[in-house]
């Protein structure tokens, strides 16, 4: 039953989306969106992903679309052009995406393949031969770690994408004044910054709660790396990026995030050091289960770490671009004053 | 060490990405990354030769047993697509500092040769993997890393461009994802070996086709074949030189690995080729791909656009000869795939150097260009003559394997009109010579380009023609893999 309003309200929003010219509110909807989304997770039993979904769809990735709606406006622009066809294939994909279901094992059904192949060992073994209780964690920390490495890398390559497209380098006297424009814009918020300072140190002991009880029960270093983030954004937002940029540098973030793929990296290389294959966490402890679990805490380390630091860079990178747009509008209204 | 070559492959350019970052300054984030790619380049080589003598190389990561862990296996067609993209990413980026001094602000090299090892990451990864999802991280990794290369072109539209990839590239690869997902549902398992094993019990299922159809779909977007081309010739024309004359020999290339891997290993061929009906289909949209984007490069300006649909028209002849199903066929499609790689990357990185002095690569702007870029140009002339397929160069080994597939089956029609096709090829190569050779220049003239890019555009040329001549080593192993493939090994 609540899947089924669930679902109706995604579908709904998603309409919602489509139809709406103003953009501010769009962004609003995609932050419901994955909101519900996550809900719907939980609902499934899919806690680690819900909370993932959470904290990224529901949260960094709505912020980071209303950076990019202060640059460009907000309004979408009118055409008058009806894209029929392009409607036609989309109806013929949904079409073929619903043929496909036809076939498909029940919903839960005990004895679909999902269940009666591969999972049963994850479930039944992974206990005497990784120890931990979440069983998501030691698939995808241990079983099959060199995917998550990918995704740490594919992470990576998405933060080096935007400074490769939005870096700018800026000299110092042009950064101080930049600086004072928006510290004296930043001083109205008065309350919320207050509420903030206070709520940050909260915001980075829960991140490093979620870092270190991934092993347990929900959580790990996706998840904790963007709460981490979260709170410096959160810091960045209010405080100014210059004020933030003087505790995290430009150079110090990059050197976190090329830091954590190392990391989880040289936890492979150890292991071949150590004589075993790459990623096999029994030969990096006399105890293969000790191993197991030292290796799972080391790479969920260095996810953290390139995670926070690659949503730090995202940031600051459109915020520095926004700044940088204010900073040559005002320039332009100062001449023609 | 030897046995773990497999992952080191892959890992070593991987866990260099982030080291390049960490050393900052362009020069030696260029010699750290080139060294790198040699060595990919030297392990590819090694590795080619295990696969040759000793058979197919399984590598279980984490120690854990496939099909609970992920598994690196290496056959001969594996071993063939490392070499080819390592060999191509080391040559290639030699000339990468000159060109992208012209091409690419100074503060921005660093970041570029972080992408550049992160891209060939991606497809060294998504070659040598034997799990399904694993292909779907390295495609994501490479996709991205190209979005963000491509964006970094001199002109405004390089943006846009890469845009335009992005959305289609992302369709496919979410389609891709689709049908990895279905099938999992259908056989409770990710491992390509495995999934070969698994799938025929279900494959009268509707979810199963269309798991097919998805990956399908999503592969061919990402091979701008026929008619999903359309992101393509841009990406290439506003893309840095370096990154086209990169991308040009490999992505594409990847994708068509793909797409076999997928039919012929994990699919099967009596599924692929007989519950659906994927041979007209392929066959009438590569003959149709080849005509369609020969006469369209024939309208060209920019010669970067030229080539790129000339690239598209190459793909067509990869199809026809995969749609053929026979090993004769499949054969010529890989050794299509070797020399085309080396025919375009020589090619692309010909106009790197002729952007390099001329500062763009319009046609117009080529005039006179034979006599005052010797050199440079003739490379550009023995690539087209090779994209025709004349004598000498691999363009006619992988042509003249091509015809015999065909005839082969006693399909004369089509090898007629392949050989129409090569006649607009004729046109457009032509449309290059006659302005650079027999069009008075009008501007400034400009120097011969420096040994950097001369260097690595020769070392092309000459496996151009070396390996047009001496067929044994690409035949070899390209019919070893074709036989492989039919035989059902995986």
């Amino acid at each position: 039953m609540i899947n089924i309003v669930l679902l109706s309200l995604l579908v709904v929003i998603a309409i919602a989306i489509i139809r709406m010219k103003d953009l501010f509110a769009v962004v609003m909807l995609t932050g419901i969106y994955g909101l519900l989304s996550a809900s719907f997770f939980v609902a499934m039993d899919a806690v680690d992903v819900a909370f993932t979904e959470a904290a990224v769809g529901a949260g960094i990735s709505t912020l980071l679309m209303l950076v990019a709606i202060t640059m460009t406006g907000r309004k979408e622009k009118v055409t008058r052009h009806k894209p029929f066809a392009a409607l036609f294939i989309v109806l013929i994909t949904g079409g073929l995406l619903i043929y496909g279901t036809l076939d498909m094992p029940l919903f839960g059904s005990a004895d679909a393949p999902i269940h009666s192949h591969v999972a049963p060992r994850y479930l039944n073994d992974s206990m005497q031969e990784i120890g931990i209780p979440n069983v998501v964690t030691s698939v995808l920390a241990s079983y099959r770690a060199f995917d998550t490495f990918g995704e740490v890398v594919v992470i990576f390559t998405a933060g080096i994408g935007v400074l490769a497209l939005l870096f700018v380098p800026r000299r110092k006297e042009e950064d101080e004044k930049i600086a004072s424009i928006n510290d004296s814009m930043h001083e109205h918020h008065l309350v919320i910054r207050i509420i903030t300072k206070m709520l940050i140190p909260f915001i980075l002991l829960f991140a490093l709660y979620v870092q270190f009880h991934g092993d347990y029960g929900p959580g790990g270093g996706f998840q904790a790396g963007v709460i981490f983030s979260s709170a410096i954004v959160l810091y960045t937002m209010l405080f100014g990026l210059s004020t933030a940029r003087k505790v995290i540098n430009q150079g110090f973030i990059q050197l976190m995030a090329a830091f954590g793929v190392l990391f989880y990296g040289c936890v492979g290389i150890a292991s071949l050091m150590n004589g075993g294959n790459f990623f096999d966490y029994n030969v990096l402890s006399d105890d293969p289960v000790a191993g197991q679990h030292l290796g799972i805490l080391l790479i969920e380390w260095g996810v953290g770490v390139t995670v926070a630091a690659i949503m730090i860079i995202i940031f600051f990178s459109f915020a520095g671009r926004r700044e940088l747009q204010q900073h040559s509008e005002n320039n332009k209204n100062r001449e023609s004053l | 060490m030897i046995t773990h070559l497999p992952i080191l492959q892959v890992v070593i350019p991987l866990m260099a990405a982030p080291i390049c970052l960490i050393l900052k300054r362009p020069q030696l984030a260029w010699i750290f990354a080139l060294a790198v790619s040699g060595l990919a380049f030297a392990i590819s080589l090694v590795l080619l030769q295990q696969v040759m003598v000793s058979g197919v190389i399984s590598y279980e990561l984490g120690g854990w047993q496939a099909p609970w862990g992920i598994e690196y296996r290496i056959d001969q067609l594996n071993a063939l697509m490392l070499l080819i993209i390592s060999t191509i990413s080391t040559i290639v980026l030699f000339a990468a500092p000159e060109s992208l001094d012209k091409e690419i602000s100074k503060d921005k090299h660093t970041y570029f040769y972080v992408l550049y090892l992160l891209s060939l990451t991606g497809m060294l990864g998504i070659v040598a993997t034997g799990d399904a999802f694993n292909v779907f991280v390295f495609l994501e990794i490479t996709s991205l890393s190209a979005y963000a290369l491509i964006a970094m072109g001199k002109k405004k539209q390089a943006v846009w461009a890469s845009f335009q990839y992005l959305v289609m590239g992302t369709i496919g690869a979410t389609f891709i994802l689709i049908g990895i997902g279905l099938m999992y549902q259908m056989t409770g398992t990710l491992n390509m070996q495995d999934l070969a094993q698994r799938l025929p019990e279900v494959s009268q299922t509707r979810t199963v086709f269309t798991a097919f159809a998805f990956v399908i779909v999503g592969v061919c977007l990402k091979l701008a074949m026929f008619p999903l081309h359309l992101w393509l010739p841009n990406a290439y024309a506003y893309a840095p030189s370096i990154v086209t004359a990169f991308f040009s020999a490999t992505s594409t290339k990847v994708a068509i690995y793909l797409l076999i891997r997928f039919t012929f290993s994990v699919f099967g061929l009596s599924f692929s080729f007989t519950t659906v009906p994927l041979q007209t289909l392929f066959m009438t949209l590569g003959v149709l791909g080849i005509f369609v984007a020969s006469i369209s490069a024939i309208y060209q300006h920019n010669i970067k656009h030229l080539f790129a649909y000339s690239s598209i028209a190459q793909i067509g002849y990869m199809i026809v000869g995969f749609s053929i199903s026979s090993v004769s066929g499949l054969t010529a499609t890989l050794l299509h795939l070797f020399n085309h790689a080396l025919m375009k990357s020589a090619i692309f990185l010909a106009l790197a150097a002729v952007a390099y002095r001329v500062g763009n690569v319009q046609l117009d702007n080529l005039k006179g260009l034979g006599r005052e870029m010797p050199w440079t140009m003739a490379a550009i002339v023995i690539g087209g003559l090779s994209l025709i397929g004349v004598p000498l160069t691999v363009g006619f080994v992988s042509k003249w394997y091509l015809l015999t597939a065909l005839i082969e089956q006693g399909w004369w029609p089509i090898a007629v009109l392949i050989l129409l096709g090569s006649m607009l090829a004729v046109i457009y190569v032509w449309k290059v010579v006659e302005i650079a050779y027999f069009k008075e220049s009008s501007g400034a003239p400009v120097k011969e380009a420096p040994l950097s890019f001369l260097i690595p555009i020769w070392t092309l040329v000459i496996a151009n023609v070396y390996f047009g001549i001496d067929t044994r080593f690409s035949v070899e192993i390209a019919q070893a893999a074709a036989q492989s493939l039919f035989g059902g090994g995986l």
